[in-house]
């Protein structure tokens, strides 16, 4: 488990990177007050998905617009073809827990 | 509708078969492509596969269970070498000739050579554009430390050289505008980004031609300047732009003026007969003008434009979106959106120029008509958002 901030330091519309103690970079978002961890990486190609554009639970890659569903990790729009690993995370006395998916031990 | 030619076996030619799947069509699809190969992603040509980072195999567009599925023919190792729209038939270079009821022309661009040294085949000379071109540079560059120059400072010259000098290469960039990038980013962003070379230890040489190479024992070695002086050289790749490839169109009755001019839902004047890629110039909604995008994106979009118009019979554009690229040059990520003029003028909003991370909208009047933004995609993601399309009058439907 990583404690990734306080709550109010990750405002609804915001993603934050995580990138210590992971096997590979995870992004946290806030979409509209729902918190949500995905690999931060885009299955398509080199990009960081916490610089991507959050709409709903929806976040648009910021290199080639692919689309991820942020509840299941899969892609809604090409040129993304697999899912990004999801990964649990809940708020505990305002701060925003990380509980990194056992499997991801590698990188997708 | 029974059956379709796709013409150009690449990223625009593979999402033409997608996208008239996607639409429903059933009938027979033949796809004609030049390389021998199945359609890969060509951005990664100029970075991750030149510095290795990147195989051949990581570059495939689909797999196994995809073509399978789009249940295409592809005719690989033959190039189109005429159009006969009358007679609904496409020649190709190996004699076979196709009867089709439609086409769609994804034919691209072929890279432009230089004025005075032309195509002659010189060992350590390379142009960009294939896989083929790629996977030779990659062999040369990595044959002893060779010393690297590459003509034109444009995106792909931009990236050869970045990527060379990743490689830890010595490298020299000519070109031959006084202002590199002007045309994509305007005069003193260009500068901005081609400082990138000097930031990085790249020799950048402005507004200077070529006048021709120099050579011994058949081999390159040096480039020879038009003011005379020489730019010692192992490798020289040409990066000087590219033209569409519309050789093969020509008695066709296509209307062609700097690619195939097509509508804004990728028709051409012939029915039946559409265009996608960097091949077609298109009315682009955006820009307001018949625009030859030569982008990732537009190959991307276009097809889905053009299969729509294709089984409707009536030309369908898409909304207007700002056309787009990225570059990326010594781990700085460079992304534009929009279409310049001569006069828009950028103006930084986030970040410092002096940084290498900024943000910039350019101003046309009132409208803001462009994005550039080097290692800020957020910022980016957001001001992309708010760029304004030029006002169209679309035509009525006839």
């Amino acid at each position: 488990m990583i404690t990734v901030c306080r709550i109010e330091d990750l405002p609804p519309g915001e993603a934050l990177r995580v990138t210590e103690d992971v096997p590979a970079p995870i992004a946290v978002f806030n979409a509209d007050g729902d918190l949500y961890a995905v690999d931060d990486t885009c299955t398509h190609q080199d990009a960081s998905l916490a610089d991507g554009w959050l709409e709903g639970c929806l976040v648009e890659c910021p290199l080639h617009a692919s689309a991820f569903d942020l509840r299941t990790g899969k892609p809604t729009c090409p040129p993304a073809k697999a899912a990004l690993r999801t990964h649990r995370v809940e708020v505990v006395d305002g701060l925003v827990l990380l509980h990194v998916d056992a499997t991801a031990d590698e990188p997708a | 509708m029974r059956s379709v030619l796709v013409v150009g076996a690449s990223l625009a030619g593979l999402g033409a078969v997608r996208a008239l799947r996607e639409e429903g069509y059933e009938g027979t699809i033949t796809v004609v492509g030049e390389e021998r190969r199945l359609p890969y992603d060509r951005p990664p040509l100029s970075k991750q596969f030149l510095t290795g980072q990147l195989d051949a195999q990581a570059l495939a567009l689909g797999d196994a269970d995809e073509y399978q599925d789009l249940a295409a023919d592809w005719l690989l190792g033959a190039r189109a070498v005429r159009l006969d729209p009358a007679a609904r038939t496409v020649a190709l270079s190996d004699g076979r000739e196709v009867r089709t009821d439609a086409v769609v022309i994804a034919t691209g661009a072929v890279a432009r050579t230089l004025p005075r040294v032309g195509a002659r085949a010189l060992a350590g000379v390379h142009s960009l554009r294939t896989l083929d071109d790629a996977e030779a540079l990659r062999a040369d560059l990595a044959t002893g430390r060779p010393t690297v120059a590459v003509v034109g400072a444009g995106f792909i010259g931009a990236e050869v050289a970045s990527s060379a000098r990743a490689l830890g290469l010595e490298v020299t960039v000519i070109e031959a505008a006084e202002a590199p990038l002007e045309r994509a980013l305007g005069r003193s962003m260009g500068r901005v980004c081609a400082s990138l070379h000097a930031d990085h230890g790249v020799r950048l040489l402005c507004g200077v031609g070529v006048a021709g190479l120099d050579e011994g024992d058949g081999r390159v070695t040096g480039v020879r300047l038009a003011d005379g002086r020489l730019v010692p050289a192992d490798v020289v790749v040409v990066g000087v732009g590219a033209r569409p490839a519309t050789d093969w169109l020509a008695g066709s009755g296509l209307d062609l003026d700097d690619g195939v001019l097509c509508d804004a839902g990728c028709a051409t004047n012939i029915p039946g007969v559409v265009a996608v890629g960097d091949v077609a110039r298109c009315l682009d909604l955006f820009t307001g003008r018949h625009t030859r995008v030569e982008h990732w994106t537009s190959a991307v979009e276009q097809p889905r434009t053009a299969a729509r118009t294709l089984l409707t019979g009536v030309s369908t554009p898409a909304p207007a979106t700002a056309p787009y690229f990225w570059s990326d040059l010594y781990r700085s990520r460079i992304q534009f959106a929009g279409h310049l003029l001569p006069g828009d003028e950028p103006q930084v909003v986030e970040g410092d120029l002096d940084d290498r991370r900024f943000a910039a909208v350019y101003r046309r009047g009132d409208r803001a008509v462009a994005v550039l933004a080097v290692d800020q995609p957020k910022a980016f993601g957001r001001l992309r958002r708010v760029l304004i399309p030029a006002a169209v009058a679309l035509p009525r439907p006839a």
